[in-house]
């Protein structure tokens, strides 16, 4: 009887007063390991930064004696990182606004007009998901060399922009395809132009799923390695996750520059999420629902 | 008149087409609804078809082209192989040990990656304190750039780093192991690293799904008697099926392509011990400036994709989502 009385408790599992003891206690040990599993190595890179090389030779796992902020600064003021971190912000805004721009106009197209072969188009771009870009590194490789856009950082914005577009298509044609007809013969009977109405009413109605993504294509290329490294050769062009390998394999014997550098690398994009955790987790989630 | 006439043209093209053939037939291209329609459509539609057929689909089409000839990157195609390239590649014992690790990668993601996944995603989908938190904190090592990622691991795992000395503060010392460097776990601690990175991706996702199941059919299943372990099995997790399914296509297109981490760590080393077909692509192929070469396991790497994804399609997806990935997902 309890059970139907409470009927409108969302929490399902206050339905078993009983098992509540078994199950709450593994939902916290779970959790706690999970956290503990999760951020005990980035701590550990951000504690190891503060350390001289002399003291994690002594002992990998400990508190830094003494703390030093060298490692830090030394990379704070080289002039490379500055680079790296340039050149990922620079690939990754021109790759997120050409996805964007592209991207809502495609999604556009396919879903405020009725044409035949509409549903096909769309199919071509959603068929993208099956052409992962490091499967197309190496093609990507051939086809920039013979456009003549190796060692370019725009050369390498174009693929990741493309790479881009069926996720956005998937996210930006259903949200746009929901938003009531009503809305558009309101505005154009009002005496709105098209396109106005696009750019004025529609897109800023979408604004929650450009903001999806748009950071969704800003992480993934921000992220990207294998096709920057097979692109990239000067090392002024290098993107961050590029320069963070370099400087690894270059100052092996500096290990904690290493643990420094690392920490920094890990800022940018962990700082993001932090920032539009709901957005990313949103869109990673909303990509996928049935 | 006019106006009416443009906001047809978005509406039915059979409205449109009436006016264009009632309108006058010299009349400017923006005052006929038909061409007007298809000189808007082009211009919305062109650019992002051209830039994604562009980088998309033409890089494989080059790459399937230049697989046939014996080509060092530089000067011009002349020398062509025919089907070479292959012929080697697949007599190539360390190509076999690649597509082996590759496969077994696959293999573990799916079957140890997944399980736990659903049980920690089953575990959080319940109201406590800090949910919102844990969820952030799970799906963090998702959004670092596996390059990076890779130098983490590869400086927590260096001999007498910090993963031993913690081992033996607990007095496992005996466990510990040239994790990097021993040909017969390599492989394993790649896959351990990787998991690191991308379970949070699977778990959110999963919750995602937990969270689209009404409250209301496992309600009625306990008020039917069931208890919670059978609501779970027979209705939380059968619901979660479409959840899953997807989630395994994104886990194996995801490990079939699996180069950053690895490379990062091991190069596909010890003697290709840890080595993936990306990786002996960029090492065989690349590095040692065999572009056909490289261009044929950049060819057998999509066929791998592609073959998988079609099946999986046909047979797992379209079940549930009537064809998610070549149609509408919403």
């Amino acid at each position: 009887m309890a059970a139907i009385t409470r009927t409108g408790n969302a929490d399902f599992i206050g339905r078993y007063p009983r098992r509540r003891w078994t199950v709450m206690p593994a939902t916290y040990l779970v959790a706690i390991v999970a956290v503990g599993l999760t951020v005990v190595p980035l701590l550990l890179v951000v504690v190891n930064g503060f350390r001289t090389n002399g003291d994690i030779n002594n002992s990998a796992a400990g508190v830094p004696h003494p703390w030093v902020v060298g490692n830090y600064t030394a990379i704070l003021g080289s002039a490379s990182f500055w680079e790296f971190l340039g050149n990922s912000a620079l690939i990754a805004t021109v790759a997120t606004t050409l996805t964007l721009v592209l991207g809502s106009m495609a999604a556009l197209a396919l879903s405020q007009y009725e044409f035949k072969g509409r549903e096909f188009f769309y199919t071509v771009f959603v068929s993208g998901l099956l052409f992962p870009i490091g499967v197309g590194a190496l093609p990507l490789y051939l086809l920039l060399q013979r456009l003549g856009l190796l060692d370019n950082q725009l050369g390498l914005a174009l693929p990741e922009a493309a790479f881009g577009l069926p996720i956005t298509m998937i996210i930006l044609r259903p949200f746009l395809r929901a938003i009531p007809g009503e809305l558009r013969e309101a505005a154009l009977v009002d005496g709105a132009s098209r396109f106005r109405y696009f750019v004025q009413i529609l897109l800023p109605l979408a604004k929650p799923a450009l903001v999806t993504v748009g950071l969704l294509a800003f992480v993934t290329s921000w992220n990207q390695y294998f096709v920057p490294l097979l692109v990239l050769q000067t090392s002024s062009h290098f993107t961050l996750p590029l320069g963070t390998y370099t400087f690894q394999t270059q100052y092996s014997q500096n290990v904690a520059g290493i643990f420094a550098f690392t920490a920094l690398s890990m800022l940018p994009a962990l700082g993001a999420f932090v920032f539009a955790e709901r957005y990313i987790v949103a869109g990673a989630a909303g990509a996928v629902k049935g | 008149m006019n106006r009416s006439t443009a906001l047809d043209a978005g509406l039915g093209p059979a409205a449109a087409e009436d006016f264009a053939a009632a309108g006058p037939l010299r009349a400017p291209w923006w005052r006929r609804p038909k061409l007007r329609k298809r000189t808007e459509l082009t211009i919305l539609l062109a650019p992002g078809l051209i830039l994604f057929v562009g980088f998309v689909f033409i890089p494989i089409l080059i790459a399937a082209y230049y697989s046939f000839f014996n080509w060092s990157g530089y000067g011009p195609l002349n020398d062509p192989i025919g089907f070479k390239n292959y012929s080697y590649a697949f007599k190539d014992p360390a190509f076999i040990q690649a597509i082996e690790h590759t496969l077994t990668l696959t293999v573990a993601s799916l079957a140890i990656q997944g399980p736990l996944s659903i049980g920690i995603a089953l575990l959080l989908n319940r109201k406590f304190f800090g949910r919102a938190f844990l969820r952030t904190v799970i799906f963090a090592p998702y959004v670092l750039p596996p390059a990076v990622t890779g130098v983490m691991w590869s400086l927590i795992l260096q001999p007498n780093g910090f993963m031993d000395q913690v081992l033996k503060a607990f007095g496992l010392g005996g466990l510990v192991q040239l994790w990097l460097a021993n040909v017969h776990i390599v492989l394993w601690t790649n896959f351990v690293v990787l998991t690191w990175q991308y379970i949070g991706f699977g778990i959110v996702l999963l919750l995602a799904g937990l969270q689209g199941i009404p409250n209301e059919l496992k309600e009625a299943a306990a008020i039917d008697g069931a208890g919670p372990w059978e609501v779970t099995r027979r209705i939380t997790l059968p619901l979660l099926a479409p959840t899953i399914r997807i989630w395994g296509f994104i886990t194996v297109i995801g490990s079939l392509q699996v180069f950053d981490v690895v490379w990062v760590l091991t190069e596909g080393g010890p003697a290709g011990a840890s080595s993936t077909i990306a990786t002996y692509m960029d090492l065989e192929g690349v590095q040692s400036t065999d572009f056909g070469f490289a261009a044929a396991i950049a060819v057998i790497l999509f066929a791998f994709c592609f073959v998988f994804a079609l099946f999986y399609q046909r047979f797992a997806l379209r079940r549930d989502t009537r064809g998610a990935l070549t149609r509408e997902v919403g």
